[in-house]
């Protein structure tokens, strides 16, 4: 580990580029998938623990498309329609029934529906790890020290774009306001005439559609392997947690650095540890919180 | 009233008995015998899990067609009877368990991976049930004194020591060069590693970098940043198929340019047709090659071998050595059960015990142990245009890897 530490700030300090690099490209997809993550549960309270599962099936549909030779800027919004569709569908023969009942129901249901996903998922396209291959050129720098492929850059940007419009979405729109009125408060919402069921809907269609467009980004830089969701389950309920479910900018930040501090450990102390980091990094969240919220702690005789 | 009663203890008794008898005389059913096997058709393990059915189910088909097996002056076809074991241990085990009580099988064809292996291999061994095994290559599998468990494969530590060898020949001061691994963290590729340790030792070589991998792998690229910085002689990565794509394609994102590259599961992963700029100079060691020079009378030469199975699986350019290995130990079944001429499960496994045969796949020959002494581990290299070059000798590597990203 001392190797490792001394490599990374001593001797060939230029690495760190490449590992705050490769933390901020990984961010952005662990960062799309806990919005989404957020959205549904803070709107209706729905735990969905199948969240990496849609999206490596986004990045299943990404890949079956690819077939046709489309551009990825073609593709990102074809997925992100036909996972809104496959939402909506979950949503009304699903989701729907367990909104009303206690956490135990919700989580088993959406744990349930994980691993109808994976199987299916397995089914189709069998057990092998799938990539997408664009074959984009791969820039580098410094001496070939920090390579970075086109594709990484392309995602960012378009994840970027894609969270800009979903704030903006949420701010500006009529709908946007439908989902935050709901989010604070059901009953006032549905006696303003909003109508709540159609919310939730969508709700769980956009979470939907922002997986498939994470999951597009995954098939094209990472791997596919209908077994896989559950890092990115694990990964968004993490930064969930640390930033809080209102509270994009938060989430957005937690995810980057989420991210960084997957690659860091990784660098410094193993490979293998590079698994262990979220949820750690969870573990520390939340045992600071409890420390510093003790003040605020009150019982109730 | 107790007329019924006496009646229902009868009829149970007596359904008992037959019961016990059937489940001696179990999965050699008619003219079928059934051998079993728990494997991994979901999970991580199931690519392989594949590879391997296939190379059971068409060892089974060629050996039906060319007359069966003869056991006691009669003809028998084989069956396998398969359960997903979901690429889990535990569930192998009990997958095992219920083959064995429940299903009556009384010999039983290896599962996929080591770790599947040393769950089950407990399970057969207490019951007595001859297992031969052909994906399970960890060393520790054969330290335990199992007398029912048998390999055709050759044992794991051999698979990247190879490599080594080669790095060391082709230096003037082998203790000069300095090794980067990556491994995962299982019992297959901790047994690679182990051997490739032991032949780092041996020529007094130096590790750089010694990183284990998750089992949930995509992304290597820590290690592989750590590899640019230090520069490394040669780069050697294990963690199953997955292991080989993500490193491919990584090692190609990050233009990685070490002078030898070694890492394990080429095939499987299908690198050389997925990444094929970046697999140019890969060394992928293999249990057996297509153009092996051994054969035998029931599947011919390897080469002929190869054809039917491409035959039969037209969506294979190059098949894994996993399916040759799978269908090898089918046929050591056959041979035993000729060899003893009988189906009892001792006479059975002392005749598994004592094969020593040529086939397409290699030599076969157990030791006491149960491992296969008589085959070696191959290596071989790619080539620009994605072929694989057998490679005996340093002499014929292309070597320092030099790609043109």
């Amino acid at each position: 580990m001392l190797d490792n530490l001394q490599l990374l700030f001593v001797w060939a300090p230029i690495i760190n580029v490449q590992i705050i690099l490769e933390g901020i490209f990984l961010g952005a997809v662990f960062a799309l998938s806990a919005y989404g993550l957020a959205l549904v549960w803070g709107v209706m309270n729905i735990k969905n623990l199948a969240q990496g599962d849609f999206v490596i099936m986004g990045g299943y549909i990404s890949l079956a498309l690819s077939n046709y030779n489309l551009s990825i800027f073609i593709i990102l919004p074809l997925v992100m329609i036909i996972m809104f569709f496959y939402g909506l569908i979950v949503y009304r023969l699903m989701i729907k029934r367990v909104i009303d009942q206690d956490m135990f129901t919700s989580l088993l249901a959406t744990f349930g529906l994980s691993l109808l996903m994976q199987q299916v998922m397995n089914l189709i396209w069998g057990p092998e790890v799938q990539i997408i291959d664009l074959d984009l050129p791969v820039y580098d720098a410094f001496d070939g020290f920090v390579t970075i492929p086109s594709i990484k850059i392309i995602s960012l940007i378009l994840a970027a774009v894609l969270s800009i419009a979903i704030i903006i979405f949420m701010k500006k729109s009529r709908t946007g306001q439908a989902i935050r009125a709901t989010a604070q408060d059901p009953r006032a919402a549905r006696v303003l005439g909003i109508d709540t069921d159609q919310i939730y809907a969508f709700t769980f269609s956009l979470n939907s559609a922002i997986c498939g467009a994470a999951g597009v980004f995954v098939s094209v830089i990472w791997v596919l392997q209908p077994f896989y969701g559950i890092t990115y389950s694990v990964r968004s309920f993490a930064i969930v947690t640390a930033a809080g479910l209102g509270n994009l900018p938060a989430v957005i930040t937690a995810g980057f650095g989420i991210g960084l501090f997957e690659k860091y450990v990784g660098a410094i102390i193993g490979t293998a540890y590079e698994v262990a980091a979220p949820v750690s990094m969870l573990l520390i969240v939340l045992v600071f919180r409890q420390i510093s919220m003790r003040k605020n702690r009150q019982a109730v005789k | 009233m107790i007329n019924k009663f006496m009646l229902g203890v009868g009829a149970s008794l007596v359904l008992t008995v037959s019961s016990f008898t059937t489940a001696t005389m179990a999965k050699v059913e008619g003219d079928t015998i059934t051998l079993g096997s728990s494997i991994s058709l979901t999970g991580k393990y199931a690519t392989n899990g594949l590879h391997t059915q296939r190379g059971y189910d068409y060892a089974v088909d060629v050996i039906n067609s060319s007359g069966g097996v003869k056991v006691g002056g009669k003809t028998y076809k084989l069956a396998v009877k398969y359960y997903d074991d979901e690429s889990t241990p535990a569930r192998g085990a009990q997958l095992a368990e219920r083959l064995i009580q429940q299903d009556g099988i009384e010999y039983m064809l290896g599962p996929y991976s080591s770790g599947m292996t040393k769950a089950i291999a407990p399970v057969s061994e207490k019951f007595g049930v001859p297992m031969v095994e052909a994906e399970g290559a960890s060393r520790s599998l054969f330290t335990q004194g199992y007398k029912y468990l048998f390999a055709v494969l050759s044992t794991s530590n051999l698979y990247l020591s190879t490599a080594i060898d080669l790095a060391a020949e082709s230096s003037s001061d082998p203790s000069s060069i300095r090794v980067a691994m990556a491994f995962e963290s299982d019992p297959f590729s901790m047994d690679v590693r182990a051997g490739v340790v032991d032949a780092i030792n041996k020529y007094g070589m130096k590790i750089v970098i010694d990183d284990q991998l998750p089992a949930d792998l995509s992304d290597m690229s820590t290690t592989l940043t750590k590899a640019k910085a230090l520069k490394p002689d040669i780069l050697i990565v294990s963690g199953h198929s997955k292991g080989a794509a993500t490193a491919a394609r990584q090692i190609n994102e990050m233009k990685i340019n070490i002078p030898m590259i070694a890492m394990t599961h080429c095939e499987a992963a299908k690198v050389q047709e997925k990444f094929p700029k970046a697999a140019d100079g890969f060394l992928c060691p293999t249990q057996w090659v297509e153009t092996l020079s051994k054969s035998d009378s029931m599947f011919g030469t390897a080469a002929e071998w190869n054809e039917g199975f491409k035959a039969a699986h037209p969506s294979y350019t190059s098949v894994p050595y996993q399916s040759a290995q799978a269908s090898a130990a089918v046929y050591v079944f056959k041979e035993a059960f000729e060899a003893a001429n009988k189906f009892d499960q001792d006479a059975v496994r002392d005749a598994i015990s004592g094969v020593e045969m040529e086939t397409f796949y290699g030599d076969i020959k157990f030791s006491d142990a149960g491992n296969n002494i008589a085959k070696p581990m191959f290596m071989r290299q790619i080539n620009a245009s994605g072929n694989y070059n057998l490679v005996e000798t340093a002499k014929d590597m292309a070597f320092p890897r030099k790609v043109a990203y």
